[in-house]
């Protein structure tokens, strides 16, 4: 560590203040600049951050600096940002060094929620566009996030040393779709550092200043938080007013709890401690705080006995997509608990439900941001806690809106969420069932037009409107329910595009929806584990399909079992196990005795673990073959 | 077993006559029950060599090349002598001489074991001694010699009447062999030779199966057993239908083959006495019998496997003995220690009754009361899957039979066997642990 410090230094010393004794008051607002870097999947973010960071001495120039901030291992291997990261800059302009604080987002619009958080404590944002691939659906997301927050927002056109870039066309594309004066946007290559230095430059030029003021009293925003096993939790902060020092006593608005700060600094992007922090300023804090819970984001800290107005505080982080999780095996129980529970120390937009089913024993039923938010949620809990475990096929929370007074007053509201089928009220208790619905962005090149438009209306999406964004390649709007989405329709529409379609969504409200339960039941008996809420119009399909998984996963027996889809008392689809007629062994001497005996026993020892149904023995693979995510 | 073990059982014997020896003797009984017929029992013979691969066997067994019969001979005796003398059983009820290609070794070893057997044991002249014979010319030339030295019943497998798939099934002969060897078998052995034969092979269908079987009745004796082909792992057939060059009949249509069997057997006045077993005159295989019945045998020959309890060292329970596999290394173990016996797991009460619950239920008669009883004085049939829901469904659906007479399966009940032996092994346990609890109580 030493070593790397040393080493950073003597490159940098001209570029950058003396580290050891950091005087953070040589900062004033003026001289602060807090941006952020939003960008589709693989568009060059996080390597022009890279570059930032080499170019300010922030980290060394290695050939090994693959986007330091993407510190999980899922965010390497799939190219995206999931945990913001901040890091401070010290940049020389016109002769005055400027303080950078470049506030890191999350790729994916699942995480827009952490997107909004860094963009309120930003002024700015970098709208990275690949020069090749053009404006992408998560681009037009991202644009609007900061074009709603009024931040000053410089497109900036990435890999123009490609074969095939095309800056023009997608400077053309950027002026058409976002109303932005095509020489506004910068032409670099992340990648081999080609006028990255213009765009600190832009920096500093374009984006404002803060609009705080170091005489007020002490006011910051915890726009992040993580969580250390030895300091406890480590807050990220953005200084709306007056100054920090160690020692300072800490209040926070919305617990009303006091702390001592024990330490706070930079980060750069690794902790610096300072002695004190500024208005305008961004960094982090250690004040005792235990638990995530106790930095809330969103949360206002002030000074003890030197209360202010709390900053308007952040949505709660709202669950779009449930699923279900068990261990593998109930051994493992204990393990994955605490798996789970370390993993939502650092994310706090995950929701959990103790949850049990009579086939896959006792787990638990989360609630994510959206589908990728889970699948990085899941792929963490294996690769850095190393748990394998059951994930059941993600539903969405769907609403009824009760019909007699009555029923109000035993729910205690009018609207109800059912997250759970077992919870689905009848259709008399209801004046109507809801659905949560989504706005999604498709962009493609033209020639996919039609079978897109297919594959949207087999998913009940309504057009909302289309245009070209250049010659080629159009842009067009749905409303989706997302229950259709959140399977495999992102999966349907790579494939059915060469993988040039890309798609976005984002959250617009509920709507009313003819839905249903539908049972299936085993000769005759309903299976409550495998009870599902489903469109109308949908279930049909839906039932087919999972009967014949059904029919797939549970082995032959002696009877013939009837596999059915019901809706009431209503068959919808049914498919038969024909029975077993024979299964024997044919040859069972002296010699075979042994081996017999094993496998008998073997198969007895499985038989304990088999849910039964009636006379019926299911295999506990059948439910997972049926419930788990294909 | 040290010495100083050995003299002290003796010495419990020995107090046998006194009252205090008596009250030694019943307490041992009662908690280390010693299990029936500890006095007899059969003998398996093991010959590992084959001339050639056959493309479904994953059975153990060695392409020689080149074979000394002598040392293989004096190790069999050895080991026989061995195992017999541990066993002080005073008689062998029958020997069966399997393998490997036993018909590929030398009379005068089938002579030597014989007579090893007789000088150690009771072998009555009756006792029923088996040879298995591949029916190639060699083996038929020696048919004649093989009874000279004791044998008097053949098991020859002819696998086939349809010269294609023994070609695919990599045999060493073809049906005209195999019809000649049978013909000579039953001039030798008359209404002692039974015939083994495969179905659901890779081109089979119910018809050519069917006809297959009514062109085998009139050759064959008084014994067939009817075997399903089952692609073993590691086998060249296994291979060969997993790359999709062959294919096999699925599990409907097999198993439409073996009751279709079953049904033209049973006509032409075969009694299916076993799972795979047929019999007409009652030429059932007494040897082959003891093993569904959980009476005791003796394995000997690499891979062999044996169960018997060790009376010469006190052994209380039944032993399951298995013998080193490779030939030579077992030819090494018995040449230095008398035995290769390479794995010896102790069968308690509860794991012999699991035995002999699934080796009897394939008996088409199933387990008497009084078979029962020999091996479970304290609780019979009825109390302990009488109770059972299970059991109940099983006898409801037809499949089973439990009544006075016994335990038993049902036609249909015989096809499905494997299917209902996890229940009523379930069904067992959960009684031994009711009876435990209960008797702790």
């Amino acid at each position: 560590m030493k070593v790397f410090k040393k080493k950073s230094q003597s490159l940098f010393t001209n570029l950058t203040p003396d580290l050891e004794n950091l005087d953070m008051s040589k900062f004033p607002v003026e001289r602060i600049r807090n941006f952020s870097i939003v960008a589709h999947i693989d568009h060059g973010k996080s390597t022009l951050a890279d570059r930032l960071l080499e170019i300010t001495g922030a980290i060394a120039k290695t050939a090994s600096n693959k986007q330091v901030l993407d510190k999980l291992q899922v965010e390497r291997e799939r190219g995206i940002t999931v945990k913001a990261q901040t890091a401070s800059l010290f940049y020389q302009h016109d002769g005055q060094t400027y303080l950078l604080n470049l506030i890191d987002t999350p790729g994916h619009v699942d995480f827009s929620y952490e997107v909004s958080r860094s963009i309120s404590a930003c002024q700015g944002v970098l709208l990275i566009v690949d020069a090749n691939q053009g404006i992408q659906a998560q681009t037009v997301a991202n644009f609007y996030l900061a074009f709603e927050a009024q931040l000053t927002i410089i497109p900036v056109i990435n890999k123009i040393d490609l074969k095939n870039a095309d800056p023009e066309r997608v400077e053309k594309q950027i002026e058409k779709v976002f109303d932005i004066p095509k020489e506004e946007c910068i032409r670099i290559s992340a990648k081999l550092g080609t006028n990255v230095d213009q765009v600190l430059q832009e920096v500093v030029k374009r984006i404002p200043p803060p609009t705080a003021r170091v005489d007020d009293l002490f006011k910051a925003l915890v726009f992040d938080s993580t969580f250390d096993h030895y300091r406890g939790v480590v807050a990220n902060i953005a200084l709306f007013g007056g100054r920090v020092s160690r020692g300072d006593k800490i209040v926070s608005a919305h617990l009303g709890k006091s702390y001592e700060v024990n330490e706070l600094g930079l980060l750069r992007p690794d902790e610096h401690p300072t002695e004190t922090l500024y208005a305008g300023q961004v960094g982090y804090v250690i004040a005792g705080m235990k638990e995530v819970k106790e930095a809330q984001i969103g949360d206002t800290l002030y000074l003890h006995k030197q209360p202010v107005e709390a900053l308007p505080g952040f949505k709660p982080a709202k669950s779009m997509v449930f699923a279900g999780m068990y261990p593998m095996d109930q051994s493992e129980y204990t393990a994955l608990r605490s798996a789970v529970e370390k993993l939502m120390l650092n994310d706090s937009s995950v929701t959990v439900q103790k949850d049990s089913s009579l086939a896959l024993g006792a787990g638990w039923r989360l609630g994510f941001l959206g589908l990728l938010h889970m699948e990085v949620f899941n792929q963490r809990l294996e690769q850095e806690y190393n748990a394998s475990v059951i994930v059941t096929a993600p539903t969405v929370p769907y609403k009824a809106v009760l019909a007699s007074a009555k029923l109000i007053k035993e729910h205690g509201e009018e609207v109800i969420t059912i997250i759970n089928p077992a919870q689905f009220p009848d259709k008399s208790q209801v004046v109507k069932y809801l659905e949560p619905m989504v706005m999604g962005t498709i962009i493609a090149p033209d020639d996919f037009t039609g079978k897109i438009m297919t594959l949207c209306q087999s998913r009940r999406a309504v057009q909302k409107n289309m245009f070209y964004i250049d010659e080629h390649r159009v842009m067009i709007k749905y409303i989706f329910p997302l229950n259709e989405i959140v399977v495999d329709f992102y999966d349907q529409l790579k494939s059915m595009s060469s993988g040039y379609a890309s798609f976005d969504y984002e959250d617009a409200g509920y709507e009313a929806a003819d839905l249903i339960k539908m049972d299936f039941l085993l000769n005759g008996r309903p299976v409550e584990e495998l009870a599902t809420i489903v469109h109308k119009d949908k279930a049909y399909s839906a039932g087919k399909a999972i009967c014949e998984r059904l029919k797939e996963s549970i082995p032959r027996q002696m009877f013939e079992i009837a596999v059915q889809a019901a809706i009431g008392s209503k068959i919808i689809a049914r498919e038969t196990i024909k029975a077993y007629r024979k299964n024997v062994l044919a040859k069972c001497y002296g010699g075979d005795v042994t081996r017999k005996m094993k496998l008998l026993k073997k198969q007895a020892e499985g038989k304990k673990k088999l849910r039964r149904i009636g006379n019926i023995d299911v295999p506990k693979d059948a439910f997972i073959n049926v419930l788990k995510r294909k | 077993m040290s010495r100083q073990t050995l003299l002290t059982q003796q010495h419990a014997l020995q107090c046998l006559g006194t009252a205090l020896g008596f009250v030694l003797l019943r307490s041992i009984a009662t908690t280390h029950r010693l299990p029936p017929q500890a006095d007899e029992a059969s003998l398996y013979v093991h010959w590992p060599y084959c001339l050639k691969r056959c493309s479904y066997c994953n059975f153990n067994k060695y392409i020689p090349r080149n074979q000394n019969h002598a040392v293989m001979t004096a190790c069999l005796q050895r080991e026989t002598q061995t195992l017999l003398q541990l066993s002080q059983v005073s008689r062998i009820s029958s020997v069966f001489f399997g393998g490997g290609t036993p018909s590929l070794a030398q009379p005068s070893t089938i002579a030597a074991v014989l007579e090893t057997v007789s000088k150690h044991a009771h072998l009555s002249d009756e006792a029923e001694v088996t040879l298995e014979v591949n029916p190639t010319p060699a083996g038929k030339a020696s048919l004649k010699d093989f009874t000279l030295a004791g044998v008097n019943r053949f098991s020859v497998g002819i696998q086939s009447l349809n010269d294609d798939h023994l070609r695919t099934l990599g045999r060493d002969h073809d049906s005209q062999h195999a019809l000649w060897t049978v013909s000579e078998a039953r001039t030798l052995c008359p209404g002692r030779v039974s015939v083994d034969v495969m179905f659901a092979l890779p081109g089979q269908s119910v018809k050519s199966w069917e006809s297959e079987l009514e062109k085998l009745l009139p050759v064959c004796d008084d014994h067939v057993s009817l075997y399903q082909l089952t692609l073993e792992r590691g086998t060249q057939l296994f291979k060969q239908v997993d790359s999709g060059e062959l294919s096999v009949p699925g599990d409907d249509v097999t198993a439409v083959m073996y009751n279709s069997a079953r049904g033209v057997l049973e006509k032409a006045g075969f009694r299916q006495y076993e799972v795979s077993n047929f019999a007409k005159n009652n030429a059932v295989s007494e040897h082959n019998i003891g093993y569904w019945k959980g009476r005791q045998y003796i394995g000997v020959g690499p891979g062999a496997h044996g169960r018997f309890v060790l009376r010469a060292v006190g052994g209380v329970q039944r032993e399951a003995r298995t013998q080193t596999l490779e030939p030579d290394v077992w030819i090494r173990e018995v040449q230095r220690h008398g035995h290769g016996t390479r794995r010896r797991i102790q069968l308690d009460h509860h794991g012999l009754l699991e035995e002999v619950l699934v080796m009897g239920l394939r008996m088409n008669e199933g387990i008497t009361q009084q078979h029962w009883k020999l091996f479970s004085p304290e609780d019979d049939l009825q109390q302990i899957f009488g109770m059972s829901e299970k059991v109940q469904e099983f006898q409801a659906g037809g499949l089973l039979k439990l009544n006075n007479r016994g335990l038993r399966c049902s036609w249909e009940g015989l096809a499905l066997l494997d299917s209902i032996l996890p229940t009523m092994l379930l069904e067992l346990e959960m009684f031994f642990k009711k009876d435990c609890t209960q008797g702790n109580a």
